[in-house]
């Protein structure tokens, strides 16, 4: 037992020190350098090429290409995390005591020797002063007591004492982030889908892993758009998605970047688009005899006859880098035509040369109209319950460093004794911080006080 | 005459006040100090009318926006920043030698956005993920924070030379504030600068989470605004908790300068991708 207590002991002045705290924040800030130069989560081959083979077992074995998630990484964290609860438990039992006082302990003699003290001689005696002193003295601090001492009084005042908790509500704010963290990566999950236009899908896939994860509703893009700034650039991609629940539509939202649908706690942000290969394409065929052209609709895979009676044609399909006779033409559908007789031909029909067919010198001349474009949308699909959380850390980080760095525990002490039918009066304060400011603080009393 | 032109007149005025600056350090007049806080000054009006007017031009283009969403607007935003943070210090402490260490970066800031071929002065149209308010007080918070750091970074290379040398009241670092006054400024400003870094931080991670679901990603310029944040505390930390002497805080300072001018500047040339600031 006796062993155990030492043992607590010396773990106790461990995490006690700031020279740790010290130690782990540079480790972490040298550490972290490693993951912004080896990007992360990329697959082994491209490690394997860009480090040659013997670098890549290396960097593999302390984790470098998943650093912020090895284990050594999140050993520094969770060492920096007790060290701040230590350090702060061990501090705030002596810090809640000063900070929680009903009459705090004032020493006039403390107060004489400080460098920031001021005298002056006023006329009258202390009696007369002591009241508009109190006056001018209480309004300026929420604490002031006047004592009465021999040959005259004197005044204690003092505000701000509850900002010396200031640093305890920071590093509470880092403990609160590290839980939201926790939280997010244990109950939550980041995952992506691609959904064509018109149809819907019940579950995503989780980034960086193989994995897919089942959702509890269904999300329908109903219809996607996007717009182009004269230069080319996307100026704006919407995505009109449908929620259904057992089939039936609970919720419809238009998402753009930056303006997500929640539902359940699942976020749905707008991410990426892309194409997809068209399905339904208008094509004209000329008759070269009779120089008439037909205009038809067709899906892929759709068989038609040919006017005239020149036989049967079929899309194939799309393809989007196609090639003739070793050139690269692009993007085209592909058709069979079967003539009435005589060998079937496949055709090329390329979208950026609407006359290719010309080449052919067949009795029918078939070219692209028009066609329907079609995309998916790219969604990131999260979900993560700690970020409430971590946003509340966000706040009492702010509020917290704002009162540790700029307010401070202000702490003044006015003495008035009787001299002959004057009054020698002496005016000195001191803070925890910011020195220069309470050298101001005090020269603004004296003004009052000495009007 | 459009934004732009303004701007790169701004580089030459703000040129000037660097060398005035110098000129009254090295010929130890003020007269040319006088006159370099009021180029400064004049620069930093312009500075900010051609912030303004260009706000205005992308709004006749149809695109507009806060000019705050590239480059050359962040850096033309910093410059703008940086001088304005020196001319309070220069008022409350009434001492102009600072100046000739942090003029010069105001100059170097907007030459380096004026004249440098990689970076392109157009008003470009906003990408769909830059659009969020969030966006907004991210980059403004973070340039403050900056500049403060880079305010902090000058004084300390100041500090580091006088403590140097001896003391030698008729020569130019006789002038220089003293090393008390020096260090207690570097440190105030590290303060106020960490206050920012920190909201720029947390700002830009609610644009985050509202763009793409994930409050953090680590991603190279993330990962290194948060190396610079643990470079800043380890500071603070070692000022307060352990006392650490002026010269040792001045390196800190100098080394949290360099990460800074990393998470800006360097990021770019790291493998991965950060739609913001590229270009
Ligand atoms: C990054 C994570 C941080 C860690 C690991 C950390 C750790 C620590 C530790 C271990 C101490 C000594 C504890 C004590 O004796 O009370 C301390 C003290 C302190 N920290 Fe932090 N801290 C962090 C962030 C911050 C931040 C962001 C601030 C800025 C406001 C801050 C302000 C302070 C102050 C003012 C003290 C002195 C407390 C006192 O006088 O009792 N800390 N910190």
């Amino acid at each position: 037992m006796r062993y155990l207590q030492s043992y607590f002991n010396e773990l106790w002045k461990f995490f006690v020190s700031v020279k740790l705290s010290i130690s782990l924040l540079l480790s972490l800030a040298a550490t972290s350098i490693i993951g912004t130069v080896i990007p992360q989560n990329k697959n082994p081959a491209e490690y394997v090429k860009a480090f040659g083979d013997f670098f890549y077992r290396l960097f593999d074995v302390f984790d470098f290409f998943d650093m912020y998630q090895s284990w050594w990484f999140q050993m520094l964290i969770i060492l920096l995390l007790i060290n701040i609860i230590v350090c702060s438990i061990d501090r705030l039992s002596k810090t809640w005591k000063i900070t929680f006082v009903k009459n705090p302990k004032f020493n006039v003699s403390r107060f004489r020797t400080l460098s920031n003290k001021e005298e002056f001689i006023k006329d009258g005696a202390p009696e007369q002063l002591k009241s508009i002193y109190e006056t001018i003295v209480s309004k300026g601090f929420g604490y002031s007591r006047t004592e009465d001492t021999e040959k005259g009084f004197c005044i204690f005042a003092e505000k701000w004492r509850w900002t010396r908790l200031g640093v305890y509500v920071v590093h509470l704010s880092i403990i609160l982030l590290l839980i939201g963290a926790v939280i997010g990566s244990n109950f939550g999950f980041d995952g992506f889908v691609n959904i064509p236009e018109g149809k819907g899908v019940k579950s995503v896939r989780i980034s960086n892993s193989a994995e897919t994860h089942p959702l509890d509703f269904e999300i329908r893009c109903d219809d996607f758009n996007v717009t182009f700034y004269e230069s080319g650039a996307p100026k704006e991609f919407r995505s009109s998605l449908t929620i259904l629940e057992n089939s039936k539509p609970v919720l419809q939202k238009n998402i753009i970047v930056n303006d997500p649908l929640r539902y359940k706690g699942i976020n749905i942000f707008q991410s990426s688009y892309g194409p997809l290969p068209p399905e339904e394409v208008t094509l004209k065929f000329t008759i070269k005899e009779s120089g008439i052209s037909y205009v038809k609709k067709l899906l892929i895979g759709q068989q038609i006859s040919i006017p005239e009676g020149l036989g049967t044609f079929v899309l194939k399909g799309f393809t989007k880098s196609a090639a003739f006779r070793g050139h690269a033409i692009g993007e085209s559908f592909i058709g069979v035509i079967e003539p009435a007789n005589g060998k079937s031909n496949e055709i090329m029909l390329p979208l950026r040369f609407p006359s290719f067919d010309d080449m052919r010198k067949g009795d029918v001349l078939v070219s692209v109209e028009g066609y329907k474009e079609k995309y998916y949308t790219g969604l990131q699909v999260t979900k993560d319950p700690g970020v409430w959380v971590v946003y509340a850390g966000f706040i009492f980080m702010i509020i917290g460093c704002f009162i540790t760095f700029f307010i401070s525990h202000q702490r003044i002490c006015v003495e008035a004794v009787k001299s002959g039918n004057k009054t020698k009066v002496m005016i000195a304060g001191t803070s925890n911080k910011n020195k220069l400011g309470m050298e101001s603080v005090i020269a603004r009393i004296i003004k009052r006080l000495n009007r | 005459m459009n934004s732009s032109n303004l701007l790169s007149i701004i580089t030459f005025v703000y040129g000037l006040a660097a060398f005035l600056y110098i000129a009254s350090l090295v010929f130890k007049r003020s007269l040319p100090g006088k006159l370099a806080s009021v180029v400064l000054l004049t620069g930093a009006i312009g500075n900010a009318a051609g912030i303004i007017l260009r706000w205005q031009e992308s709004y006749k283009l149809g695109i507009g926006h806060a000019p705050l969403s590239n480059l050359y607007e962040s850096l033309v935003f910093f410059a703008l920043t940086i001088a304005v943070f020196y001319l309070i210090i220069e008022r409350k402490y009434k001492n102009r030698i600072i100046g000739s260490f942090i003029a010069p970066l105001a100059f170097l800031t907007m030459a380096y956005a004026s004249l440098s071929p990689n970076i392109s002065d157009q008003i470009q149209p906003l990408l769909p993920a830059l659009k969020s308010n969030w966006l907004i007080a991210h980059v403004i918070a973070c340039f403050i924070g900056y500049s403060a750091f880079a305010l902090a970074f000058g004084i300390s290379l100041v500090y580091l030379i006088k403590q140097n040398r001896k003391e030698d009241s008729d020569s130019i670092l006789g002038r220089l504030p003293s090393v008390n006054v020096l260090n207690e400024l570097n440190y105030q400003l590290i303060m106020f600068g960490f206050l920012f870094l920190t909201v720029g931080i947390i700002t830009g991670a609610v644009w985050a989470n509202s763009a793409w679901g994930r409050y953090w990603g680590w991603d190279p310029k993330e990962t290194w605004s948060l190396i610079t944040w643990f470079v800043y505390a380890t500071l603070l930390h070692a000022r307060m908790m352990r006392g650490w002497d002026g010269k040792r805080i001045a390196y800190l300072s100098i080394v949290g300068f360099m990460a800074v001018l990393f998470t800006y500047f360097g990021v770019n040339y790291l493998p991965g991708l950060h739609s913001y600031g590229s270009q």
